[in-house]
């Protein structure tokens, strides 16, 4: 009898209150289930990488570029001051960022290059552990990426 | 606190390129770290920067808790001569703040 009354309750409620608000915005014509909402964003759901996702999302992702040089160690040993140099060759490069996709805040400087110094920095930035070194180039409005893999044996952030 | 220390500074000027080594003097402390009593050391490091010559910027950039103690910075500019002053001035999150010169060489 219990399960019974939970029963009916259940199916009272999927049908008086599952209305829901797709069905209400379809009752009053402002949209057509199935059709209306935009189109299953296949590229996106199906991305495997965060850049692949964004570009499917009309994201600009920054590219890549031969113009930039990251130079870095393959192996820091001491991950507390990691040598690292970026030369953009980029014409009106004006600005150098360096992230490190692993560290607790990803983001370690940032650079404005203004017009009569040169697309070029040497710093020393700390390492949590193994990861991906990026050099974010802003060159006449638009955004380059470069990155390379350094291994941290003992981190230092 | 503690007073800051100066930036080591050093520009020498090759075929009318002036390069930059620059060591500022700063714990930049994370926020993250403990001391021996286990209590986390407050984060504590310079913020933005900026090299002047004769007037004019010649870099300028912000740091995070990710630039190692006693930043390094090498860059190359144009326009510089030697005899030329050039300085360097920086802000930490307390507020803390200095400039320093060198001469271009």
């Amino acid at each position: 009898m219990e399960v019974g009354i939970d029963l009916e309750r259940r199916k009272a409620l999927k049908t008086g209150g599952g209305l829901g608000l797709l069905g209400l915005l379809a009752a009053v014509g402002l949209i057509q289930p199935g059709s209306a909402l935009a189109e299953w964003q296949k590229s996106a759901f199906d991305a495997k990488t965060m850049d692949e996702a964004l570009t499917a999302l009309g994201v600009v992702v920054p590219e890549s570029s031969a113009a930039i040089q990251l130079t870095a160690p393959d192996v820091a040993e001491n991950g507390a001051v990691v040598p690292v140099t970026v030369e953009s060759s980029l014409a009106r490069t004006e600005q150098i960022s360096i992230l490190v996709d692993k560290n607790p805040t990803m983001l370690v400087s940032s650079f404005v290059i203004p017009a009569g110094t040169e697309g070029y920095l040497n710093t020393k930035i700390k390492m949590a552990q193994t990861a991906t070194v990026i050099a974010l180039v802003k060159a006449d409005g638009k955004f380059y990426r470069v990155s390379r893999e350094v291994k941290v044996t003992a981190g230092g952030c | 606190m503690l007073m800051s220390s100066p930036t080591k500074m050093r520009a020498s000027i090759t075929n009318g390129v002036t390069e930059v080594r620059a060591l500022m003097q700063h714990e930049m402390e994370n926020g993250r770290r403990k001391d021996e009593a286990g209590k986390l050391v407050p984060a504590w490091h310079i913020t933005e920067f900026k090299v002047m010559h004769e007037g004019r910027t010649v870099l300028e950039g912000q740091f995070g808790t990710s630039v190692s103690k006693n930043p390094y910075l090498g860059f190359r500019f144009k326009g510089g001569k030697a005899g030329d002053r050039i300085s360097l001035s920086w802000v930490d999150n307390r507020g803390d703040k200095r400039s320093d010169e060198a001469t271009i060489s």
